[in-house]
């Protein structure tokens, strides 16, 4: 077909989480006043705080929806399907959605809705998920709010927001509080949500061909260094308090967890599937997020997959470079994720 | 990819005369020769000879539209209700107190008119009178029944059929899932909606039993009764999907005809009103005129790439519109 049009660009899309009071108002204010020359569409929840001040605000009602193929973590949110349909009228008013959440939601439905609707997926992508955090009271949070845990598990970017109101040990330990639950996303610091929006749009996070970054991050993004990762995954699931030379603390999140698995060895890829597929159906409801750079025996690409819940996407991404270490690299995040049979699973799929 | 060249369906491509849009076309509809397509931003588009007059009427997206041949009612995210004539001219008939977005508008007997905003459906009577039901979710589909003075409401998890004129609560047709559009078959028997899920959902109305019809790869977001009634003409496959609706059990435990393959999804259909034939416009840019007796072929509009995103016929079937994503535009005399 020589006539085909160019495909168009699809529009990215930012999801804004947060609890209730820890300024996401405030950083989708400040994304929208930076004098950037961009325009956004923002989708707002229905009891969204007044005075954005943007052309282009929509309302959401929040409506979350099962789909109806038995799996009950398969939920989307009703509202975005009309609403992204909607805006779509109006494209080239707008270059990039931001969804600011309400603070008792779920980011999964929001992140689903773009994988499990057709439309949806074909004229929109789904940059990053964006959680800001109080650090006065994010760890009062993490005990008593499963929803603020749930954000910080899901979140490719964190904002810990209010870094001014304590002191740099309630800092340390708040972000070491973080990294038991997601050691993989960039972690900010920022008083009144400063930051530079370029840390927070245009990130790429469920792009195929971006896996690259999953290497754990136990530092924040401001002091980031070299760290030995088998090392401190070995701390990581201790439930004793440890200071490493770096002076973080790492804890053990009784309900929210991550696994992740490194091995050298070229994987089969007619065990590998299977097995992950039967993973994601029977613990797909606890696991958040998994993400992953695969090396299968006899085959000169280099395999990457992503998902969310039940839901994996995967591709080929590219041929492995000659100087490159051919290692495959995954990672889950969850809730009480069932740490020894991922492991034996994954060892098994070894070619 | 098909090789067009080899491909042997005769043309009508050569015979369209080319509207200019612009933007993406999200309706079309005649008053009597007259097309008019609806953008989806601002404005209608009157072709009338070698004019095109564009009409702005509202602040922003049209999000839905319909007409009965006397008027075009509008829904728009300024939360305005609007209709238009003829010759263009237009009044506000309502505005969402909330400015809620109006995304669902549908016409009815006697001047009726139908509007959603978020989860309230409201009906003016002909005779101006003001109804309201509070769905148990948004609204996402609207239509009158065929007979009789009832509005189809579809929700998530079913649909009410509500008497807008009575005080009896809505009658409830269920089925778990989120329901995006609605349907009656024009014998007023049939019931059938649109799903989340790649599928539709229909209800024969006397006893409320179920019908699933599945098998497409999208969902489904164009319907379309033939003018004998006998058929439901679908998008969301790579072919037209026809549920046989004669009968008293319509579709149940039978199977769909399927014409019109292509390697590209259908996106929109629109039933001949009244001839055994459909308007097909597909996601890469193809309109077909398929012959639903023997399914030959006759293309309107070639492959570009532009899915195409309206189609409308005049009243006598003489005049077939369609418009694209893209703003691309064309009337064709058959």
């Amino acid at each position: 077909m020589t006539a085909t049009a160019a495909k168009p660009e699809k529009i990215p899309v930012t999801v804004l989480t947060g609890y209730l009071g820890a300024g996401k108002t405030t950083l989708l204010n400040r994304i929208l006043s930076e004098p950037h020359g961009k325009k956004f569409a923002v989708i707002v929840n229905e009891f969204g705080e007044i005075g954005i001040d943007n052309e282009l605000v929509v309302n959401a009602d929040e409506e979350v929806f099962e789909m109806n193929n038995g799996c009950i973590c398969c939920t989307v949110r009703g509202d975005l399907v009309r609403i992204i349909d909607g805006l779509m009228r109006r494209k080239g008013k707008f270059d990039a959605i931001i969804v600011e959440t309400t603070g008792l939601a779920d980011p999964a439905p929001v992140a689903q809705t773009f994988f499990m609707d057709e439309n949806v997926g074909a004229k929109t992508k789904l940059d990053a998920v964006v959680t800001v955090a109080d650090a006065m009271w994010l760890k009062d949070r993490l005990k008593d709010a499963p929803e603020a845990k749930n954000q910080i598990a899901f979140a490719d970017v964190i904002l810990l927001n209010k870094a001014d109101l304590v002191t740099p040990a309630e800092l340390a330990e708040v972000e070491a509080r973080i990294r038991a639950i997601n050691p993989y996303a960039k972690l900010h610091r920022t008083e009144r949500a400063k930051i530079d929006i370029a840390e927070v749009l245009g990130r790429n996070a469920f792009d195929l061909d971006r896996i690259l970054d999953i290497e754990p991050a136990f530092l924040t993004a401001d002091n980031a260094h070299d760290h030995d990762h088998d090392h401190a995954h070995d701390h990581y699931h201790d439930h004793h308090h440890h200071h490493h030379g770096d002076g973080l603390k790492h804890y053990h999140d009784e309900d929210m967890q991550s696994v992740s698995i490194n091995t050298d060895k070229p994987l089969n890829p007619d065990k590998f599937f299977p097995w992950v597929q039967d993973l994601v159906a029977t613990e797909g409801k606890d696991i958040l997020r998994c993400k992953g750079i695969l090396s299968f025996k006899d085959d000169p690409e280099r395999f990457v997959f992503q998902g969310v819940h039940m839901i994996l996407d995967g591709d080929h991404q590219r041929a492995w470079k000659d100087d490159e270490k051919r290692s495959s690299r995954l990672v889950f995040i969850g809730r009480h994720l069932p740490e020894d049979k991922i492991r034996k699973g994954f060892e098994a799929c070894i070619a | 990819m098909t090789d067009i060249s080899s491909a042997p369906i005769p043309s009508l491509a050569g015979r369209v005369r080319k509207v200019t849009a612009g933007v993406p076309v999200v309706g079309i509809h005649f008053f009597s020769r007259t097309p008019v397509f609806v953008l989806g931003e601002e404005a209608l588009l009157y072709v009338r000879g070698d004019d095109e007059d564009r009409v702005a009427i509202h602040g922003g997206a049209i999000l839905a539209s319909a007409s009965d041949g006397d008027r075009i009612v509008t829904g728009g995210d300024d939360g305005k209700l609007i209709v238009s004539d003829a010759d263009g001219a237009h009044e506000v008939i309502a505005t969402d107190d909330k400015k809620r977005w109006v995304d669902q508008v549908a016409l009815g007997p006697d001047g009726a008119v139908a509007w959603s905003a978020g989860k309230t459906a409201h009906v003016r009577t002909g005779k101006g009178e003001l109804r309201a039901y509070e769905a148990p979710s948004t609204v996402a589909g609207l239509c009158f029944a065929p007979k009789g003075f009832r509005v189809a409401v579809a929700h998530y998890n079913g649909v009410s059929f509500w008497f807008p004129n009575a005080s009896a609560a809505p009658e409830k047709f269920e089925w778990k899932g989120s329901h995006l559009g609605v349907t009656i078959s024009p014998d007023g028997k049939f019931l059938v909606t649109t799903m989340q899920e790649s599928t539709l959902h229909g209800w024969r109305i006397a006893d409320a039993k179920h019908m699933r019809m599945s098998g497409y790869s999208a969902r489904v977001r164009s319907l379309s009764w033939t003018s004998d009634a006998k058929f439901l003409a679908t998008s969301g496959s790579e072919q037209l999907i026809l549920w046989p609706f004669d009968g008293k059990d319509g579709p149940m435990g039978r199977q769909p005809t399927l014409l019109a393959r292509s390697e590209a999804r259908v996106s929109v259909v629109a039933c001949h009103p009244r001839q055994p034939v459909a308007a097909v416009g597909y996601a890469d840019g193809a309109v077909w005129l398929v012959r639903l007796d023997d399914g030959a072929l006759i293309e309107a509009r070639g492959v570009d790439g532009d899915p195409v995103s309206a189609l409308g016929w005049d009243k006598t079937g003489q005049l077939l519109a369609f418009g694209t994503e893209g703003g691309d535009a064309g009337v064709l005399t058959l």
